[in-house]
């Protein structure tokens, strides 16, 4: 707050100055610093009710054994113990891993297909962006349905037609590795629509002129697209880089769908959450799938804090 | 069995707890239907004008036409007592009740299977039938002995089954003609099963077709054998996969697969037991007596017989069945457990086995069952009653069911004796069930 610069005279205002600088000479205005809270306030309490406080009790179970049905009694932290030394947290966290670099190859796949997508004169645009668009709109859960009969190593599609080019395709589903790949791909599939859409909003806040310049002094579209289109969209593509690597190491969902509860690599091929979901919900170890909650919790803010630390090497700003 | 009024200290505090309970919802209404007493087990069937407004929660929608016939003959009883059906899917049913658990907001009356019973009852969350028991609103001599002590926990007994299932071969008898394979006239061997199965496939080979299917399951497929080469699952708090007659049931299976009577795990895995056998590309499947909902208007119907299980040492099959149970925090108790009473009841049960959909478990309400498909043969699944087993469960169900899902198909497959396989698997589970 700067209060040293003199002001000319404010009229008499019911609501704060434009820049929200407190009136001079009119002594403190409580109620003025009071009305931006209350603005907010309504979404601040829904998410200090819903994910502040939720958090906070999560990090107090995990301090604890707690049994399926509450009633924990504190257990300092054995519970970090047992995790740090339990070997499927490194074989979930392994195969998270391993998802979210295979989902991340839909990034430059996604700048591509914008790019395209961006086309001057391309007819159809508005069809091609819904039908990239869906599969993130579908459920996962019928997208999933949808997949496994895909990927059935007997009557499935993609072997059929794996089969018609002479390769023999494996039990996608039911392979130790194999499964991973699987759902990683279903995931990147699913992931293109959304980025798609933030990376064309980007793109379309790149001034023409910059392409009629370079058109003029003959860069070629190749030269144009490295040259202008990368660099300009890297602030695009560094949030759509955050959401992707937070949406990716909370899967779940088509995990679980694709592969089967009953499927008996799913232990090989878990990812973090599922692996919490199974202590939390199968095993009843509420405590202990705090911790992993916890584990989780802290592994994406290290990630997204690491990120932001390494973007001023190559995000672009102006 | 007499029952008792041993309790154990958890039962004691989850007494009282509900006792607290009581008194204040019936403090809170002033009514004046009976002084509640310490001792929560305590029941009487309420006057038919009792006004109470209750939940009842259920996880297949199949069965929810045969409730709301039987809700409306409850309603002639006890027209104002107002039921809310409330239908949550089996996949979510159990993460949804365990979270209405810890906050105290079960469903007054709600389905209970035998993996979860123990988990529900010795944590206090249920409340017991022995009022009613020992006022002779139900007679636990109605229905089959082995599910009665399913859901008898420490000598309590929390509820009574609506409805039963044992394992039984479905067969696609088509199939089996056009493989120029006999079946057997009564009963059969392992042997003589396994023979068949692998005859089968080499039979229709060229059309992809399966014999038999392995074991990708417990309660339809390895349990029954383990039991017929005289093992158990889990006994006295110990796993039984340790012992030679488990493993040879297990052995069962593996040999099975390997013979190539039936597909491998990993064909089982991408496309399950039960749909080879709808897309009528397995002869023969072992399966419970619900999968007849599955074949109801499917073209397949006509060529499906049922042949019971072939025996190893002895014969069994796994039997289970659902219990309706009472929230041991439910305010409206006495409504709860007039319709759980209710539904135990003949005339319930009878309309439950009208409608085809299951089993119902009072003895006598059966042949509306059996008669629901004629040429198939249902008369398998109750006589199987006689040498059946109950469902092998314990308090950490659960967690050892997710182990057996894990290594055993790792047995199964031959890629790991069977002999390493269920040691490991005995190891780990003992380890579960020590911490119950």
């Amino acid at each position: 707050m700067t209060t040293s610069q003199k002001a000319p005279p404010a009229p008499a205002l019911t609501r704060p100055a434009g820049r929200g600088r407190p009136a001079p000479g009119r002594g403190p205005r409580p109620e003025h610093t009071l009305w931006p809270w209350l603005f907010v306030a309504p979404l601040v309490a829904g998410i200090a009710v819903f994910y502040l406080w939720p958090i906070v009790q999560t990090a107090g179970y995990s301090f604890t054994e707690t049994g399926p049905f509450g009633g924990s009694t504190f257990a300092g932290v054995d519970n970090y113990v047992a995790l740090f030394q339990d070997p499927e947290l490194y074989l979930s966290l392994g195969n998270t891993l391993l998802y979210t670099v295979i989902v991340l190859l839909g990034i430059p796949i996604a700048v591509g297909l914008a790019s395209l997508l961006n086309l001057p004169g391309l007819r159809f645009a508005a069809v091609y962006r819904v039908l990239f668009f869906l599969p993130y709109v579908a459920m996962p859960t019928a997208v999933a349905m949808v997949w496994r009969v895909i990927f059935n190593g007997d009557f499935g599609i993609l072997n059929r037609a794996l089969a018609v080019v002479g390769i023999e395709g494996p039990y996608w589903i039911s392979t130790p590795g194999a499964a991973t790949v699987a759902v990683a791909v279903v995931g990147l599939w699913s992931s293109l629509g959304f980025s798609m859409i933030v990376l064309a909003a980007g793109l379309k806040s790149i001034p023409p002129e910059l392409y009629e310049a370079a058109e003029l002094d003959g860069a070629t579209r190749w030269r144009q697209f490295r040259a202008i289109t990368v660099p300009l969209l890297t602030p695009s593509i560094f949030f759509v880089l955050i959401i992707t690597v937070i949406a990716s190491f909370q899967v779940f969902d088509l995990l679980y769908a694709i592969l089967g509860s009953s499927n008996p690599v799913l232990p090989r091929s878990m990812s973090l959450v599922y692996f919490f979901y199974r202590e939390g919900f199968v095993a009843n170890d509420k405590g202990y799938a705090a911790a992993i909650a916890m584990v989780i919790f802290l592994l994406i803010g290290l990630l997204t804090a690491l990120q932001f630390r390494l973007q001023r090497r190559w995000v672009h700003s102006d | 069995m007499t029952p008792t009024r041993r309790t154990s200290p958890l039962r004691r505090t989850a007494l009282a707890a509900s006792a607290v309970v009581l008194t204040t919802a019936l403090a809170a209404c002033g009514s004046a239907s009976g002084s509640p007493d310490a001792d929560a087990a305590e029941y009487a069937a309420p006057d038919s004008d009792l006004a109470a407004s209750i939940t009842y929660g259920v996880w297949d929608q199949n069965q929810v036409p045969a409730i709301e016939e039987n809700i409306a003959a409850f309603n002639e009883v006890y027209p104002d007592i107002d039921v809310t059906v409330n239908v949550t899917p089996f996949a979510e049913y159990w993460t949804k009740l365990q979270t209405q658990a810890s906050s105290k907001t079960l469903p007054d009356l709600f389905w209970m299977n035998g993996p979860n019973i123990g988990l529900y009852a010795s944590n206090g969350m249920l409340e017991p039938i022995t009022g009613a028991v020992e006022a002779g609103d139900i007679d636990p001599a109605n229905y089959p002995q082995a599910l009665v002590d399913l859901y008898t926990i420490d000598d309590v007994s929390y509820g009574v089954p609506k409805d039963f299932d044992t394992i039984g071969i479905w067969v696609n008898t088509a199939l089996v003609e056009q493989a120029g394979v006999e079946l057997p006239e009564d009963g059969w061997t392992w042997d003589e099963f396994q023979q068949t199965a692998v005859d089968i496939s080499e039979a229709l080979a060229d059309d992809g077709v399966y014999g038999a299917a392995g074991g990708m399951d417990g309660q339809t497929t390895y349990y029954n054998t383990i039991f017929q080469a005289g093992g158990t699952v889990v006994d006295d708090g110990a796993s039984g996969y340790a012992t030679p007659e488990a493993q040879a049931g297990l052995q069962f299976w593996t040999d099975l697969i390997a013979s190539g009577g039936s597909p491998s795990i990993q064909q089982l895995t991408d496309t399950t037991a039960d749909q080879w056998f709808t897309s009528g590309k397995l002869a023969m499947y072992w399966g419970g007596s619900w999968f007849r909902s599955a074949l109801t208007d499917s073209d397949l119907a006509e060529d499906v017989t049922v042949l019971p299980l072939p025996s190893g040492e002895e014969q069994a099959t796994v039997i289970h069945g659902v219990a309706n149970v009472v929230s041991a925090t439910s305010k409206e108790k006495q409504a709860a457990q007039a319709l759980q009473v209710f539904l135990a009841g003949q005339e319930a049960q009878q309309q439950q086995g009208d409608s085809g959909a299951v089993i119902p478990a009072f003895e006598g309400t059966q042949s509306s069952f059996t008669g629901s498909m004629p040429d198939a043969d249902l008369q398998v699944f109750l006589d199987a009653v006689e040498y059946s087993r109950p469902l092998p469960v314990s308090l950490s169900s659960a967690e050892w069911n997710a182990l057996e899902t894990e290594l055993l198909p790792q047995a199964f497959s031959g890629e790991r004796p069977v002999a390493d396989v269920a040691t490991e698997l005995a190891e780990q589970m003992d380890a579960a069930l020590a911490e119950e």
